[in-house]
């Protein structure tokens, strides 16, 4: 997992990964909020259904899948933090969920 | 409803910001569009917030006066916008909080800058193996670190750099491997001229290596066969001659330039050998082979951030030129230091590309069961066998395997498969080519195309 540093920024949002509240600093992108409650993997591949953690961090690998506030396959690594945001690993391909955006 | 504008830059990375504050200056009409929530770039993110006593150091504080600069000019600043459309007559198709906006420019400056070169060793899959760049970036925009044992693994200046900024920032790494053939450091000692020319950069490598040895992490260089090993996550680094438990491993082989959107506006390119990647073929204006189009930074050729903001100075310059607001002459009067600025700078670079040259194994994979495409999950042996049935380029290896096919759109396995294919071919990568990436650049809605007006389509009702 991921944790703050000492005398870093210290925790300022309130998100929920996976359903439990997890506290973070302000500017977190949602993949390091996963990285943050512990969570190794992000979320499991479509092809072989393996775990799959984020690798690049700014927007170019795609492995940092997530569905977020409900819509899924979000790039989680260029979405901020905000209070309350709900952050859930993508399970394979995304299912339709109309309505959800 | 689209808007009209004389200069729209893409990124607002030290190019951009030092191309978009220039722009504006000169009397440009200038948008500067960018993917992340404030500017700086990979290089300078989240500089805004940086404490002045940030463990990232004294170099990533630079970035301070360009974003500020940015902030005080008139440039009309687009964060959070992803573009997703171009077309070669300047037709820009935007994403930005769920909405889609169209834009058309007469002249566009891409400054996409660079991504780290993948490094395809076995089980780089496994959550737990990141990029170093990776690390830094969480650190530079949250604050958080890697806990557990950590070990970077690759060769480059930024590997040095992450590992001082973790001890610094209270993660010391367990242990440092050097990847980079030892033969390099005689390569780069060759011609004693480029050796003078590379003293600052090379006392700043020197400095940092230093400061991670003080650190006490240890480091162990000319490792080989470098594989992770783990069940679901990463569990431990192995090398030929032994291994180390690990929770995090941070990899990084150097950067190259991200030419994904001028690949598929089909901008001329050319392989550059010394760096090993492909770059939009530009003047030194960072003119493109499209007449509206220049590149400037680190995504025309990978030379650094002080480097990227002169680029960006001088793609200004032109295209203020271009637009009529200034004439050849003082167009030339002003980039002159700006231009002796840049061959400062660059004089370091062949020393440094021979220096990082990647190993041939991190190129080109021997082991067939390494995974070359991350998304679809396609091996090293099945693109190498694609290519002895006939496959000639990336291209046709996306159409026999789905290589390249899924979200990531090749932007990770293009340099690896090509690089397998010229191998099995026997062939320089120079003349195996590029994927041809298409829009959108990046995975839009249904709803969001939706969004877009009839207008947005031009006079043809086409785009």
């Amino acid at each position: 997992m991921f944790r703050p540093r000492p005398e870093g920024p210290g925790p300022a949002v309130a998100v929920l990964v996976e359903g439990r509240t997890v506290m973070v600093p302000a500017g977190t992108s949602a993949a390091a909020a996963v990285l943050a409650a512990g969570f190794d993997s992000i979320r499991e591949t479509p092809v072989g259904e393996r775990e799959r953690g984020p690798y690049c961090m700014m927007g170019v690998c795609f492995d940092c899948l997530a569905e977020i506030d409900g819509a899924a396959n979000r790039q989680s690594c260029m979405i901020e933090v905000r209070p309350g945001m709900r952050i859930n690993r993508q399970q394979r391909a995304r299912t339709i969920n109309p309505g959800a955006g | 409803m689209t808007v009209a504008v004389e200069l729209a830059i893409i990124g607002a990375g030290p190019a951009g910001m030092a191309a978009a504050v220039l722009a504006d200056e000169l009397g440009l009409d200038t948008v500067l569009i960018d993917e992340q929530g404030t500017p700086g770039g990979q290089i300078y993110r989240a500089i805004e917030r940086a404490a002045p006593d940030t463990p990232l150091g004294a170099d990533y504080l630079a970035g301070r006066p360009l974003a500020a600069a940015l902030r005080a000019s008139r440039v009309d600043y687009w964060p959070n916008t992803v573009l997703w459309h171009a077309d070669p007559e300047g037709a820009l198709f935007l994403a930005t909080a769920g909405r889609t906006a169209s834009l058309t420019a007469r002249r566009i400056l891409l400054a996409t800058g660079a991504l780290e070169r993948p490094v395809p060793i076995p089980g780089w899959t496994l959550p737990g193996v990141m990029t170093a760049g990776a690390a830094q970036i969480v650190l530079k925009s949250s604050g958080l670190v890697p806990e557990g044992r950590v070990v970077l693994a690759g060769q480059g200046p930024l590997l040095y750099l992450v590992a001082a900024q973790l001890a610094r920032a209270g993660a010391r790494p367990a242990a440092l491997f050097e990847t980079g053939p030892l033969e390099n450091y005689l390569a780069a000692a060759r011609p004693v001229a480029g050796l003078w020319a590379a003293r600052r950069m090379l006392l700043k490598g020197l400095a940092s290596i230093a400061a991670v040895k003080r650190a006490g992490v240890p480091i162990r260089r000319g490792v080989r066969g470098l594989r992770a090993v783990g069940r679901r996550r990463l569990e431990r680094v192995a090398w030929e001659g032994g291994e180390l438990a690990a929770d995090y491993l941070l990899l990084h082989e150097g950067v190259i330039p991200n030419v994904q959107i001028g690949l598929a506006l089909q901008l001329r390119h050319e392989w550059d050998e010394a760096q090993m990647c492909w770059r939009p073929a530009v003047d030194a204006w960072g003119q493109t082979s499209l007449p509206n189009i220049a590149v400037a930074g680190d995504g025309g050729g990978i030379s650094g951030a002080a480097a990227a903001v002169l680029t960006g100075r001088l793609a200004a310059l032109d295209a203020a030129l271009w637009l009529g607001r200034i004439g050849a002459a003082e167009r030339d009067r002003r980039a002159a230091p700006i231009g002796a600025a840049l061959d400062r700078e660059r004089a370091v670079r062949p020393a440094l590309d021979r220096l990082c040259r990647p190993a041939r194994s991190v190129i080109v994979p021997a082991d067939d069961d390494v995974i070359a495409c991350r998304c679809e999950e396609v091996s090293v042996g099945t693109v190498r066998r694609a290519a002895r049935l006939g496959a000639q380029g990336p291209n046709q290896i996306k159409a026999f395997t789905r290589c390249g096919m899924g979200p990531c759109q090749g932007r990770i396995c293009g340099p690896v498969v090509a690089a397998i294919i010229a191998e099995a071919l026997g062939k320089p990568i120079a003349e195996i080519g590029t994927w041809r990436p298409r829009a959108p650049f990046a995975p839009i809605t249904v709803g969001a195309l939706a969004d877009l007006e009839a207008a947005d389509f031009g006079p043809r009702g086409e785009t």
